[in-house]
């Protein structure tokens, strides 16, 4: 009977359409030429918008399909919206630099769609396998991305160097993966969370252990948690900006989710073994990130050490161990993508007549010669600060919440571990707000030196004005109740 | 409580100014800013009369209450004033009109720019003495330090990096600990309501964490010794509008802190903690004053004298008396005018001469008389003549003080004696004298400008000193309410212990 063969299509209609896209549009480039790069860009921003709105409507509870290694519930809806939203507004932020840089490429667009269509899989994998393939997806495409521009030194070495890691930690996981196969017999992760439960007697394997570990260390790579963050400033330094912009939340999103799926589906049995394993990350990456972004005078590598800080604040989230720690996450990285996305706006907005500008001191005075910009990238610092009452406190706001309330849930004060978390996560959040001001400092305190011209585009203008605006509203309840919402409800679906 | 939405109005207001500063647009455009500005907080300070008229001073209920939802989770958006905040409100407005005209025509450069970050500044000071949600305060709190900042850093002096810097970083430091702190008292009243907070009686163990955590906060804003340092570095920096709004009212919200939350929210620890209070405050009291003796830069003279005045506000505090507070909050208030009026005082001779040093003036009593008479005025109500609000607040410590512990009254007292010597001189050196120096020659008498921001503040300060029940009223219910629930939160937890 066909009916049993052919799997329930309905929960992959955002993947498979943005596969018939990427491809279809990948043969048209290719009998069209570079020429085409610009419509090529607008189709691939359009079709990631329509599948948006296609997983937007995807409303049901948990449905697993393809044999069970694919999920999508409400977790996954919100998280696929995260990632289509960060990676479509990368593709109409690149469009205007390549233009200018006379770098206009086809396959760049495409690539980023088969990016976004690894990380929809990632987001909505339920089995080892499925995971497995999202990430590689999702990988070799960024690799290609890192080194588009090929004459590029820096950016060949960001390519290779990119690569190489990412390769390690590929092999690491699948390593753990293997693991994780011969010691509990299965790679879907509902079936490995029920086995370790009924194992639970005699406690999980050590095997199991070591191998969860090698799967997390892997995953940490993706989001360049402190101690596998190394190639993160060369990566965000080397490639060419908007690949950095897209470097900087999409697949930062799509790992997290894909993490606190396997944390909590097949490994919440061993929450014990992990959540050390995920406090030590998420200190040493909140820490890491603030001190070493002080020296920083490349504001692109300033966001990668600024990028590590935060992947350490939304940590604490699922350090917590509770629906309010993932939902803190999830409001966390939703935050996350806003102030990143138009952080970004402002640094492809650097130009001077000889092209690009990178150096924080390239900012000099921008505050008297455009004084929107400045204002704009100030909300957004101030914002990744975590100062009130913008929106990065609020993200910062809701996972020191949940982990907090786990410590003080604990009858026993057993858990001073997580006071001791977040009592350094504060202190780090001072040491980070240094460099932020930083960049608000030379704005606003030193005069405009040589001559800047900041590229003006309708594009970059609206995307830094909405992100302002959103930054500075997202204290009134008409803004955030939606977002808090849904973010409960995406917990909500994970963990019950 | 269905009514008009007085207290929000009121917050907020200021932000409709920043909207019309954005609009000014041609040539006129910095003249009709200021003008819009001063507009905008002139109508606020009269929206806020209607408050102080009509307040029910019989009462230490929260008053003019507006409470909606706001972030689910029991965070709501709670505003309410009683006797104590009242008062802090209306020095808010009263002392903006006043900045907003100390910069008229000292600032000459993005007058724009200044003048939104004085609106959102004032709109952040008001929403703090306002909040009832520990959520809605910490953000009015944490957030007047981006406008703060700004304006140190962008209108300050030669050293006002540094200056905006390590304002910005030694508040946010202490402010974090006491986020956390908040985030735990939160789980276990299971609100952020602060009139439910203040009954709620928190675990007594974990009281010294949450006062010191509190502590860290509001010592840092206060200033206390040894957490003082900013203050001297931000006064000398900031513009002297800038000087004004942080000797007036920013540092009054340590002391408004403790009054809302350390002594309602941790009576036990604040008993058992208040030795470190009262060491600390001595010694910013004797210690400053000598540094104070030794600066050869007026704000920064000034500066630490507000580091010794506010060692008063914390001793009169955590006297636990109802005359120790009441004069502790009379101090603030009447700081709030004088200290205001000494950086203006500073203010006018440097925009005539571009100099703060001491050593550079001498004489000006000859071709100032106007000036000589006015800076008199607020030194000798600085020293805490009789006759100025000053004195008021500081006999009503000492009287509080006493009756808990007179060798600390002793100390406290001597500062008094050190207060007047370093103001005195600052005075003699400025003032008095021959009249060598050439530059000084040329320099003109107050203008119009200069003697209406002035008036206001000498009558003010005089009201104070001669008819205070005018305030004490006020705040009396509030006070004596405040001391009845932590006298009864002592006397709770002592039952248990014995028990």
């Amino acid at each position: 009977m066909t009916e049993t063969i052919l799997p329930n299509l309905a929960p992959a209609y955002g993947e498979i359409l943005m596969a018939i896209g990427a491809m279809t549009l990948l043969m048209f480039g290719v009998f069209r030429g570079n020429k085409s790069t610009g419509f090529v860009s607008l189709v691939a921003a359009a079709l990631m918008i329509v599948t948006l709105f296609v997983t937007v409507t995807w409303d049901a509870t948990a449905v697993y399909t393809f044999g069970d290694m694919f999920v999508a519930d409400r977790f996954t809806s919100f998280m696929k919206v995260l990632v289509l939203v960060a990676s479509a507004l990368a593709v109409i932020m690149s469009m205007q630099y390549f233009r200018d840089e006379q770098e206009e490429r086809f396959e760049y667009p495409i690539l980023l769609l088969l990016a976004t269509l690894g990380m929809m899989v990632m987001v909505s994998a339920n089995d080892l396998m499925s995971l497995y393939m999202g990430l590689e997806l999702q990988s070799l495409s960024l690799y290609v991305l890192a080194s588009i521009r090929r004459d590029s030194e820096l950016a060949t070495e960001a390519g290779l160097k990119y690569f190489v890691l990412g390769a390690l930690s590929s092999g690491m996981l699948l390593f753990g993966s293997s693991l994780i196969y011969g010691f509990v017999g299965s790679t879907n992760f509902t079936v490995i969370g029920s086995n370790l439960v009924h194992a639970s007697a005699h406690g999980p394997d050590i095997g199991v252990i070591i191998g969860m570990v090698f799967v997390l260390a892997g995953l940490a790579f993706k989001i360049s948690a402190v101690p596998f963050h190394m190639w993160t400033p060369d990566v965000y330094q080397g490639a060419p900006t908007p690949v950095t912009a897209f470097f900087a939340v999409a697949p930062k999103v799509a790992a997290l989710a894909l993490l606190v799926r396997v944390l909590y589906v097949p490994f919440g049995e061993l929450s014990e073994s992990w959540t050390q394993v995920i406090v030590f990350m998420s200190l040493a990456s909140m820490v890491l990130g603030s001190v070493a972004a002080v020296v920083q005078t490349n504001i692109k590598r300033l966001m990668a050490y600024s990028s590590i800080g935060h992947i350490g604040f939304a940590l604490v989230g699922l350090a917590a161990g509770s629906q309010e720690g993932v939902r803190g996450l999830v409001i966390y990285m939703a935050i996350y993508l806003v102030m990143n996305v138009g952080t970004f706006a402002c640094i492809l907005s650097m130009r001077r007549k000889d092209g690009m500008v990178e150096d924080i001191s390239d900012l000099s005075g921008l505050a008297q010669t455009r004084p929107g910009m400045a204002a704009a990238l100030s909300i957004f610092m101030l914002s990744l600060a975590g100062i009130p009452p913008l929106a990065g406190f609020w993200g910062k706001w809701y996972v020191f919440k949940a982990v907090v309330a786990t410590a003080v849930a604990d009858p026993m004060a057993t858990n001073y571990g997580l006071i001791i978390l977040a009592v350094i996560g504060v202190i780090a959040s001072v040491v980070g707000a240094y460099y932020y001001l930083n960049v608000v400092r030379v704005m606003y305190f030193n005069e405009p030196d040589g001559e800047f011209i900041p590229q003006k585009s309708f594009n970059m203008t609206a995307i830094m004005g909405l992100g302002a605006a959103l930054m500075v509203l997202f204290l009134l309840p008409q803004i955030n109740a939606p977002v808090l919402e849904y973010a409960r409800m995406a917990a909500a679906a994970l963990i019950s | 409580m269905e009514h008009f939405p007085i207290l929000s109005i009121i917050t907020f207001l200021p932000l409709l100014g920043v909207v019309f500063v954005l609009l000014t647009k041609g040539e006129n455009a910095d003249r009709n800013a200021r003008n819009a500005a001063l507009w905008v907080t002139v109508f606020t300070f009269l929206a806020s009369l209607i408050l102080w008229f009509s307040f029910d001073k019989t009462t230490a209920d929260f008053q003019f209450v507006e409470k909606t939802g706001w972030l689910g989770d029991n965070i709501n958006y709670h505003m309410g004033i009683d006797g104590i905040s009242i008062l802090f409100v209306m020095l808010t407005t009263f002392i903006m009109p006043i900045v907003i005209l100390t910069g008229w025509d000292a600032i000459q450069s993005r007058v724009k720019e200044y003048l939104i970050a004085f609106l959102i500044l004032e709109t952040l000071m008001i929403g703090v003495f306002c909040a009832l949600d520990i959520v809605l305060f910490y953000l009015f709190f944490e957030g007047g330090l981006i406008p703060m900042f700004l304006i140190i850093g962008v209108w300050g002096g030669k050293n006002r990096v540094y200056a905006a810097y390590k304002l910005f970083l030694y508040t946010l430091l202490g402010s974090v600990l006491m986020l956390l702190a908040m985030l735990y008292m939160y789980f276990q009243a299971g609100t952020t309501d602060i009139p439910t907070m203040m009954q709620y009686g928190f675990d007594t163990n974990a009281q010294t964490w949450l006062f010191l955590a509190f502590f860290a906060s509001f010592a840092v804003k206060m200033p206390m010794w040894p957490v003082h340092t900013w203050l001297p570095d931000a006064h000398v920096q900031a513009p002297t509008a800038g000087s004004v709004i942080l000797a007036g009212i920013l540092l009054k919200m340590g002391g408004y802190g403790f009054l809302r939350f350390s002594l309602p929210m941790f009576p036990v620890a604040s008993v058992d903690l208040a030795w470190l209070i009262y060491t600390l405050s001595v010694i910013a009291i004797i210690y400053t004053s000598l540094v104070a003796l030794m600066q050869q830069d007026m704000k920064k003279l000034i500066a630490y004298s507000s580091v010794a005045h506010m060692g008063f506000v914390t001793l009169g505090i955590f006297a636990f008396n109802s005359q120790g507070i009441e004069g502790a909050i009379m101090v603030m208030l009447a700081h709030g005018f004088v200290a205001s009026a000494l950086f203006l005082c500073v203010g006018v001779i440097y925009d005539r001469l571009h100099t703060r040093e001491i050593e550079r003036y001498g004489g000006l009593v000859n071709i100032m008389p106007k000036y000589a008479l006015t800076f008199m005025f607020f030194v000798m109500a600085s020293v805490g003549l009789p006759g100025t609000g000053n004195f008021v607040g500081e006999i009503l410590v000492l009287i509080g003080l006493f009756k808990v512990s007179i060798w600390t009254t002793f100390f406290a007292a001597t500062g008094l004696i050190l207060g007047a010597a370093y103001m005195l001189w600052l005075y003699r050196k400025v003032v008095f004298g021959e009249l060598v120096k050439e530059d000084l020659k040329a320099m003109l008498d107050m203008n119009k400008r200069e003697v209406i921001i002035f008036a206001p503040l000498i009558f003010f300060t005089i009201w104070m000193g001669i008819h205070p029940s005018t305030f004490l009223d006020f705040m009396h219910v509030s006070v004596e309410s405040l001391i009845t629930n932590h006298q009864a939160a002592l006397a709770a937890v002592a039952e248990t212990i014995a028990h």
